[in-house]
């Protein structure tokens, strides 16, 4: 599997990071370098193995339903970059 | 009921819609955290690290959102899978703190299940729930609070909720509307959603395409989002259908996309074209082992159900001899069963519904409110029914006393009492009002006699007059006949 131009400019814009043009072709070459090293794991024979989620063969603990936690918006807002009347204030965002 | 056919002069078409609806669950605290899920708090108040996305912060479930979830899953006539994963699902929000959604994908808590309908034909039909998983939900941003920033509440942020999908089984708008309707319904009967609509705890995506009659297979379909109310997605799925028909019949082609409401046009436009369409990246959530359910937990869960709006209905057409329709209405809503079944305790049940369908409705109707802020209880509802058999009033007083209960929230005996309201059944009583009546109108007395029997109504309108609406109808209706012979 290689990744071309077009899919390192895609996975660049869904994770919202800025790669500049002169960038993108050392990108893709690292993005091929690392799918290249992970594929070594295609000579595994893995007919009839279900996809293993976690290593820890455990079950999930549920919590019992209390609240525990909360009334700290002074915590909560603490680096946020703009704020106002206990709201994050971002740039407008209407899809 | 045959489905909605959209006729142009050279086709046929069917309208086939599927729907997905979130429902907000029921719990104290998150799906994920601590923090309190109750609503109206100040901003942000109701957060806590985890919800905010902070690096480090591990969520670990509510057993109550999973509780939910099964119950849930029973009133859908589902499977519930004791194997289920949780998933992330990758995209950029402001409202969406983590960066992800944490949700279901490959192996959600509910499976397969079925919801019947009722259909204003009388006629009954089965929509196929394809499965229900359950996610947290994503904060609040409020765009109108400055010209070009947006707010955001992350309060709802980490609440559960459950989202149902049913297969595309509807073939008119009507039937998606009953479908929500019974599904809130359900819900509202478990306690596992309060299923407002308007106040967004219950949200319905819905999605529409059309086929020419007779045709295999599903045509291109287009997503509604967020239609926030069951009068608006039975408008949405009627106006896309035939949007869609407009656009074939003209050469067009329906494009995959996601499309808003707009509940002023009423009319469908373009939100978002496949191109742009989402990216999720789903892959299973690192930070959460897969959810393993044993039968006593299930069975727990089971020991909590209570009977369920169908069960109901049928219990109360079979035993209590209501009609299919009386016995729907009452059933719709778990507050006003319960308040019938309080009602028609050790009653007539018939009579009771009647008077429940008819003054009673008619009047929180007019006063806008609902049951539980009813003037008159259940228990003074029947113990008016109790009078009416009892033959202590008649029904026509039994109007009058029911206005007086509203009014003062009195009991009706009291009323009745204080009102001398009492039905006169002394039989000397209203012999003297009906020789008295006799007395005072000889000529049709004469013209009764000389066969014109239909004026007996009028003798009996007299007598009741005569005596405030207090005699019994039986006693003078006997007394007339043999008094004029």
């Amino acid at each position: 599997m290689a990744v071309d131009t077009e899919t390192v400019r895609r996975i660049a814009f869904l994770s919202r990071l800025k790669v500049e043009d002169d960038k993108i072709a050392a990108t893709e070459a690292e993005f091929n370098k690392i799918l290249n090293w992970v594929e070594q794991l295609n000579e595994v024979n893995t007919d009839d193995v279900e996809p293993l989620v976690s290593v820890n063969e455990t079950s999930l603990t549920l919590r019992e339903d209390e609240v525990t936690d909360g009334n700290k918006s002074a915590a909560i807002l603490a680096n946020a970059p703009q704020k106002e009347y206990g709201y994050f204030v971002v740039p407008k965002v209407v899809e | 009921m045959s489905g909605m056919i959209i006729e142009t002069a050279n086709n046929k078409w069917e309208v086939i819609c599927g729907l997905e609806i979130h429902c907000q669950i029921i719990s104290k605290s998150k799906m994920f955290s601590g923090a309190s899920t109750e609503f109206g708090a100040d901003a942000n108040e109701h957060v806590s690290f985890v919800d905010a996305g902070m690096p480090g912060m591990l969520p670990t479930l509510n057993k109550m959102c999973v509780r939910q979830a099964v119950k849930t899953g029973m009133g859908l006539n589902a499977a519930i899978n004791k194997y289920s994963e949780f998933s992330r699902k990758n995209y950029f929000y402001a409202d969406l703190p983590q960066g992800y959604q944490i949700t279901q994908f490959k192996y959600p808590i509910v499976g397969e299940g079925k919801v019947t309908i009722d259909l204003v034909d009388g006629s009954s039909k089965d929509i196929g729930i394809e499965r229900m998983h359950i996610e947290q939900d994503a904060g609040k941003s409020i765009h109108d609070m400055a010209p070009d920033k947006s707010f955001i509440d992350l309060n709802r942020a980490g609440v559960g909720l459950m989202e149902i999908v049913t297969k595309p089984d509807f073939r008119a708008p009507e039937e998606a509307g009953e479908f929500l309707r019974k599904l809130r319904s359900i819900v509202r009967y478990l306690g596992t959603c309060d299923g407002n609509m308007d106040e967004g705890s219950m949200r319905c995506d819905v999605n529409v395409s059309v086929r020419k009659v007779g045709e295999d297979g599903y045509r291109t379909r287009c997503e509604m989002k967020n239609v926030n109310s069951v009068k608006f997605v039975v408008q949405a799925i009627e106006n896309e259908a035939k949007r869609h028909v407009e656009v074939y019949e003209s050469g067009g082609q329906i494009a995959q996309e996601t499309r808003q409401f707009d509940p002023v046009s009423g009319q469908t436009k373009v939100m978002r074209k496949k191109e742009f369409a989402h990216d999720y990246r789903y892959f299973p959530e690192p930070d959460l082992p897969p959810l393993i359910l044993d039968d006593a937990f299930i069975e727990e869960v089971k020991k909590e159900m209570v009977e369920l709006p169908d069960a109901k209905k049928t219990r109360f057409v079979n035993e209590l001899g209501l009609t299919k329709y009386d016995a729907s209405v009452l059933c719709e809503n778990k507050e006003i069963a319960d308040f019938f079944e309080a009602a028609s305790q050790g009653r007539d049940a018939k009579k009771v519904a009647n008077w429940m369908m008819g003054d009673f409705f008619a009047m929180l109707n007019e006063k806008k409110i609902g049951i539980e802020e009813s003037p008159v209880s259940a228990e003074n509802l029947g113990k008016l029914v109790d009078l009416i058999s009892q033959n202590v009033i008649s029904g026509k007083i039994a109007k009058d006393v029911f206005v007086l209960m509203v009014e003062s929230g009195e009991n009706p005996e009291k009323i009745v009492e204080e009102k001398g309201l009492k039905q006169v059944t002394d039989s000397g009583a209203i012999e003297a009002i009906v020789e008295k009546v006799i007395a005072a109108n000889p000529a049709n007395v004469e013209a009764y006699r000389g066969g014109k029997t239909g004026l007996m109504g009028w003798f009996v309108g007299q007598v009741m007059k005569e005596s405030q609406g207090k005699a019994n109808p039986g006693v003078v209706n006997s007394l007339l006949k043999e008094k004029l012979g």
